[in-house]
């Protein structure tokens, strides 16, 4: 099935997706605590300028305002009632800014985790959960959104029942998972896991791959991991800019312009053909990342150690899917075997 | 691994076999087993919150190490949690009976202006199965929620937990305030969060900065020993 995303992939060799969100509205005065969707309605100049810093700097796709939409997120400022409607606005919004820049510009809808953990660990119903993503996807769609786009999940059921709702919706859809725990996502899912589950769906996503996490070295390690596990997988690599780091009572990221535009060729070199940043990724980035990808010819595979010399080093020993030795993680001597 | 399926009866166990197996158990999440083993020590005569320490307490220890070295992850930490509060259940009214050391109560919540919870709900029942009593605030809590929390509750711990930079400065108004209060000193203060560090938590007056849940229970746990210490000394 065709739709702008697979007709703007079959065009070009790689695509520029956005930056950061939450930095951008904080910088523009989003107060913390206060959930930004709300802005969708109440501040639709700011949101038609994040948009715009994203479009201007170059890319080829940017999200929704509407990461935390989804009605587990909004109960928290009493917002639930309201999930519909800040998605679809999020959607119109974009529409209106993708459709005046006079270039073929993918609107995605960005749907971010619902902050529960899911049975049987937690309490999330997989019905339920699925419900909450096709009431948020729903609106996504409704406000025109080209593309429905999970990000930052951390636990397989979660993009599984997000998966489902895709299906309810018959929407195109991309999904990326965030590994920020010694290589793997929080929820222990590591990059040749992602890759396995998801083509394995019933409708699998058009692109997949890996979102924020640690900083852009670690990123890219992801991104090797689940290269080596699908040939023909289309590759999603939106990494930090850098580490937040805490400079005399400021924060900041550390990640410059120069550092980004050295990991968007990389993720290219590593397999990825979406590439754009995550937090602390503002437009002055993205354009580097642009341009280095428009007068970089593509490289071979990139070394770990070639990711580390040129942007600094892993948080961890290993990806997570193997042990620092190269060997399946290490059992536990067992007492006793369930039969 | 054993390469025969022979169940093993819990109840033909030894004492020293038994909170072995308990442990693993723990670690594997097995509910039911550590309530059967529970109810097996305490009727083999032994005291209620020695059952806690070494089976229970013991086998989270076991389970915390291995969630900081990222062997495991938060399922099945929280499978394990689960486990030690199902077996913490049946041990609760025989602790406050027989006057059991309390392992310490924690208040906890995300700073205002903060509605990241994630982490701040690991930390929760990574404390609880660690045998902490836990009183959860939440998310986007003003100082005054803190401050009457921890009065009210006689907490031994306050955590704050913060994910947005923006927000965790914050954390300082709440340790100011205790100081104004001349409050500071009766509590030990945990703060914890994505963009924290070291050099932050010392920046702002807490006692520690807790890298992970597990770092946090094994933080917590070093401060309650040292206060039985002195309260012992005194």
């Amino acid at each position: 099935m065709s739709n702008a995303l697979t007709d703007l992939l079959s065009q070009r060799d790689w695509l520029l997706a956005d930056g950061a969100t939450g930095t951008n509205l904080f910088n523009m005065g989003l107060s913390s605590g206060e959930p930004p969707e709300l802005w969708n309605v109440d501040e639709p100049d700011k949101i038609r300028a994040l948009y715009r810093g994203a479009v201007e700097a170059g890319s080829d796709i940017f999200l929704t305002n509407s990461f935390g939409g989804n009605a587990s997120r909004l109960k928290l400022h009493n917002a639930e009632s309201r999930v519909r409607e800040l998605n679809r606005v999020a959607a119109e919004l974009a529409r209106e800014v993708a459709d005046a820049s006079g270039r073929k510009i993918i609107v995605a809808g960005s749907m971010g985790p619902t902050g529960e953990i899911m049975e049987p660990v937690g309490t999330l119903s997989h019905a339920d959960a699925v419900d909450m993503f096709e009431e948020a996807g729903a609106g996504l769609l409704e406000g025109g959104a080209d593309v429905l786009w999970l990000e930052t999940i951390s636990a397989e059921e979660e993009m599984v029942a997000a998966a489902e709702a895709m299906q309810r919706l018959n929407a195109p859809w991309c999904g990326t998972m965030s590994f920020d725990t010694a290589g793997r996502t929080m929820m222990g899912v590591t990059s040749t896991r992602l890759a396995a589950f998801m083509e394995g769906l019933p409708n699998p996503p058009i692109a997949f791959g890996a979102n924020c996490g640690v900083g852009a070295s670690d990123l890219l390690r992801t991104m090797i991991g689940v290269r080596e596990a699908t040939e023909t997988g289309t590759l999603i690599a939106k990494g930090n800019a850098g580490i937040p780091k805490y400079v005399e009572g400021h924060i900041h990221y550390d990640g410059t312009p120069e550092l980004m535009a050295v990991y968007a060729v990389l993720a290219r070199d590593c397999g990825a053909k979406i590439i754009g940043g995550c937090c602390g990724t503002m437009p002055e980035h993205l354009s580097a990342m642009r341009a280095a990808l428009e007068t970089t010819p593509p490289g071979p595979k990139p070394s770990l150690e070639e990711i580390s010399e040129k942007l600094g080093g892993f948080s961890s020993a290993s990806d997570g899917a193997t042990d620092a030795e190269g060997t399946a993680a290490p059992q536990r001597q067992r007492r006793r075997r369930r039969g | 691994m054993a390469d025969e399926d022979d169940e093993i009866i819990l109840s033909e166990l030894s004492d020293e076999d038994l909170v072995l197996q308990m442990q693993d158990d723990l670690y594997d999440g097995m509910k039911e087993e550590i309530e059967e083993g529970t109810r097996i020590l305490l009727d083999r005569g032994w005291e209620p919150y020695r059952v806690l320490t070494e089976p229970l307490v013991g086998g989270m220890t076991i389970v915390g190490h291995d969630f900081r070295d990222g062997i495991l992850f938060v399922p099945e930490v929280l499978l394990a949690a689960n486990a030690m509060k199902a077996g913490m259940a049946i041990l609760k009214p025989l602790l406050a009976e027989t006057g059991a050391p309390r392992m310490g109560k924690m208040v906890i919540g995300t700073v205002k202006g903060d509605i990241h919870d994630i982490g701040k709900n690991l930390v929760s029942m990574m404390m609880e199965g660690a045998g902490f009593e836990v009183i959860d605030l939440g998310i986007n809590n003003p100082v005054e929620n803190y401050i009457e929390a921890i009065e009210k509750e006689e907490a031994d711990i306050l955590g704050m937990s913060a994910l947005l930079t923006t927000t965790m400065p914050y954390m300082k108004v709440v340790i100011d305030t205790m100081i104004e209060k001349g409050m500071r000193d009766d509590y030990v203060v945990l703060v914890g969060g994505a963009p924290l560090n070291e050099e932050f938590g010392k920046a702002i007056g807490a006692d520690a900065y807790c890298r992970d849940a597990a770092v946090a229970v094994e933080t917590a746990k070093s401060y309650m020993a040292r206060k039985h210490n002195q309260v012992a000394h005194a």
